[in-house]
């Protein structure tokens, strides 16, 4: 932890959930990290694949049940459209923030020299392709490439 | 009321620290100017291109000029009051966020804003 005073080289951000706040969370980290000079990786395994799966990724939602923090009973965010209705809401609140959408977003991490991968063992338990993936993608890796990925000084991982 | 009380706070908490904002003054490119803590220039009158070419020095850029086109662009959106993102340059149509990345190697929307003389961008995206 002493070397370089502790600086943050890299983050390596493992993403496992494919709720929407749980995708951006990552997405504004990764990102975050870049604007700041650091370097950033990202692991997309489980339902976090969702967040790269091509077909999935406009239609992510947030959590309406089982999310203390929506102040709603948990009977009334199960009913049918509740999750679709509190999604749309929230993505106008965050187009006022200047908040991208998944695919743009995608696109910013990307361009910004984010490296992505995806979590082999997922992608066979959920029968996906690699075809099936943004192309930003760069490959499907397995857990132990990840932590290989991860060496050196001041690197340090974040799951989410 | 509750940016009221989080700015007295947060004074409060200043004065008890006894903190102050440090700017500090320096010579560059011949020319006296003032720059708060982190390197940015406090006052943009004191801004020219020397002094920008010599700030870019200080982050290892040599300027090109699809460079002075982004700093100019972004001295204008500061001019306009406009916040600043990363995302915001992107769509700019000056520069797209590879070649801002490729330009500005290191932390590109708050190295460039520093050479532009500008204050550091407040945005997460």
């Amino acid at each position: 932890m002493n070397e370089n005073k502790g600086a943050i080289k890299k983050m390596m951000i493992i993403l496992s959930k494919g709720t929407l706040e749980n995708v951006y969370a990552a997405f504004v980290l990764a990102n975050g990290a870049r604007m700041e000079g650091i370097a950033a990786e990202m692991f997309f395994t489980f339902f976090g694949l969702e967040a790269v799966h091509k077909k999935k990724l406009e239609h992510l939602h947030i959590a309406t049940v089982g999310n203390p923090a929506m102040h709603m009973p948990t009977m009334l965010g199960g009913l049918p459209g509740m999750e679709a209705l509190a999604t749309s809401m929230m993505k106008k609140e965050m187009e006022k923030v200047d908040m991208p959408d998944v695919l743009e977003f995608l696109d910013i991490l990307s361009a910004s020299g984010v490296r992505l991968w995806a979590c082999k063992l997922a992608m066979d338990m959920f029968h996906y392709k690699k075809e099936d993936l943004y192309e930003g993608v760069e490959d499907v890796i397995t857990v132990g490439d990840f932590y290989k990925q991860s060496e050196g000084e001041g690197v340090h991982m974040l799951f989410i | 009321m509750y940016r009221q009380l989080c700015r007295r706070g947060v004074n409060i908490t200043k004065q008890f620290l006894n903190i102050k904002i440090m700017n500090m003054e320096k010579t560059i490119a011949g020319k006296n100017i003032t720059v708060n803590e982190e390197g940015y220039l406090t006052d943009f009158n004191q801004w020219d291109e020397k002094v920008g070419e010599a700030l870019a020095e200080e982050s290892h850029i040599n300027l090109s000029p699809k460079h002075w086109q982004v700093l100019k662009y972004l001295q204008d959106e500061q001019k306009n009051q406009v916040a600043l993102s990363i995302r915001r340059v992107g769509k700019s149509g000056v520069v797209d966020i590879k070649e801002f990345y490729q330009l500005f190697p290191i932390a590109p929307l708050k190295t460039a804003t520093k050479i532009a003389g500008i204050p550091k961008p407040a945005s997460c995206i």
